[in-house]
């Protein structure tokens, strides 16, 4: 108990130094392999994006988004040791975030409700956004963006 | 590993913090909460808008280039950035194992490599910006073409600028407080306090930075 002159009294939350530092390796592997997953599948991606059909690349996106669900909870469960802390006190911070859920299915839906309105009821706007145009115009001072595409 | 708390304690009866955490450590906590709502209302808003775009640039075009190496090697710069990130939060753990164990040094040394890591992600960063300024790509402008071969309007510049742009100032936030941490360390502030919280606060702070980048990485660059 070296929190003695603190004001407040909380129990020591136990350490055992040698514990917590493999699991700190066990968490950055994961971390990193998890991260080597998402990195492939975007080389995927971008490999063979026009053999992919828009399901499968739905697919490969869907599952990187999912990945980086599970990266974020090692981050907060063991790097921010939020696993280890009393329930009530994850709860008042992990209650909120649901909030979340209903943010970004409302928002998403309804930015795609207004593109289909938008191309529905007003043809010019969909004419325009399906011409197509010459590469760099905006004075590019570089030409490598041309190669390797 | 759960807590050492005695069977049957009654958390509410006053006295003692009933979610046995310090306060200060409890506040960092509800502000990191906020802080995710604000980074989430960005990047939500910048799905919203992607949804409602008819097509949007390929990241694979435009994150395509690395210093020295040159272009066509799109998501490399990216992911050395996120294992900058990566590798400075596992840094920064230790130093909060080392402030458990009361052992200076150990904090010292990992707080150290933690700021190195950070200034070397903004370090990418500001690479990174400069070399996008340097292909016409700013807030208001974007000479990127979608992937369809139509033309973009700014709304991609304009979110990603605003959005890493935020980040990256949380990250610089947090490079400071690790330098202010590192004197108080050094100065043997928390051995005379007893206990090293303080780097425990700031290491929530830094693993929320790391956190945010796991998301602005995935939604800007993979997908």
């Amino acid at each position: 108990m070296h929190q003695d002159n603190n004001t407040e009294i909380t129990f020591h939350h136990e350490y055992d130094r040698e514990a917590s530092r493999k699991e700190v390796i066990k968490i950055t592997v994961i971390l990193s392999v998890i991260t080597l997953i998402e990195l492939a599948l975007g080389f995927w991606l971008y490999l063979s994006h026009q053999r992919l059909g828009p399901f499968m690349v739905h697919l490969i996106k869907g599952v990187i988004l999912i990945l980086m669900l599970a990266k974020a909870f090692y981050i907060v469960a063991y790097f921010m040791h939020l696993k280890h802390e009393l329930r009530n006190m994850i709860m008042t911070i992990v209650v909120p975030l649901l909030l979340f859920v209903w943010f970004i299915i409302a928002f998403l839906a309804d930015g795609n409700s207004y593109r289909n309105l938008k191309n529905t009821y007003d043809p010019y706007h969909k004419e325009q956004s399906q011409k197509k145009v010459e590469k760099a115009e905006h004075g590019s001072k570089e030409t490598d963006t041309k190669v390797g595409h | 590993m759960a807590q050492a708390v005695p069977a049957e304690q009654k958390w509410w009866s006053g006295g003692k913090s009933p979610f046995n955490v310090e306060y200060g450590e409890l506040m960092m906590w509800y502000f990191l909460m906020s802080d995710a709502f604000t980074f989430g209302a960005f990047l939500i808003s910048y799905g919203t808008i992607r949804f409602a775009s008819n097509s949007w640039p390929d990241p694979n075009e435009v994150f395509q280039s690395f210093p020295v190496f040159g272009s066509g090697l799109p998501l490399m710069f990216v992911s050395l950035m996120t294992f900058i990130l990566i590798i400075s939060s596992v840094t920064m753990v230790l130093a909060v194992l080392g402030g458990h164990a009361m052992d200076n040094k150990a904090v010292v040394r990992n707080l150290v490599l933690t700021i190195i890591g950070g200034i070397a992600f903004l370090s990418c960063q500001a690479w990174e910006w400069a070399h996008l300024h340097h292909e016409g790509a700013w807030w208001g402008s974007n000479p990127f073409l979608n992937m369809d071969g139509t033309k973009a309007s700014t709304n991609f510049s304009n979110f990603f600028f605003t959005i890493t742009g935020f980040h990256g100032f949380h990250v610089f936030s947090g490079v400071v407080i690790n330098i202010v941490m590192l004197i108080m360390t050094l100065n043997n502030v928390f051995e005379r306090r007893g206990h090293y919280l303080m780097i425990e606060k700031a290491g929530l702070y830094w693993h929320f930075v790391d956190l945010v980048w796991v998301f602005v990485f995935t939604v800007f660059y993979l997908v």
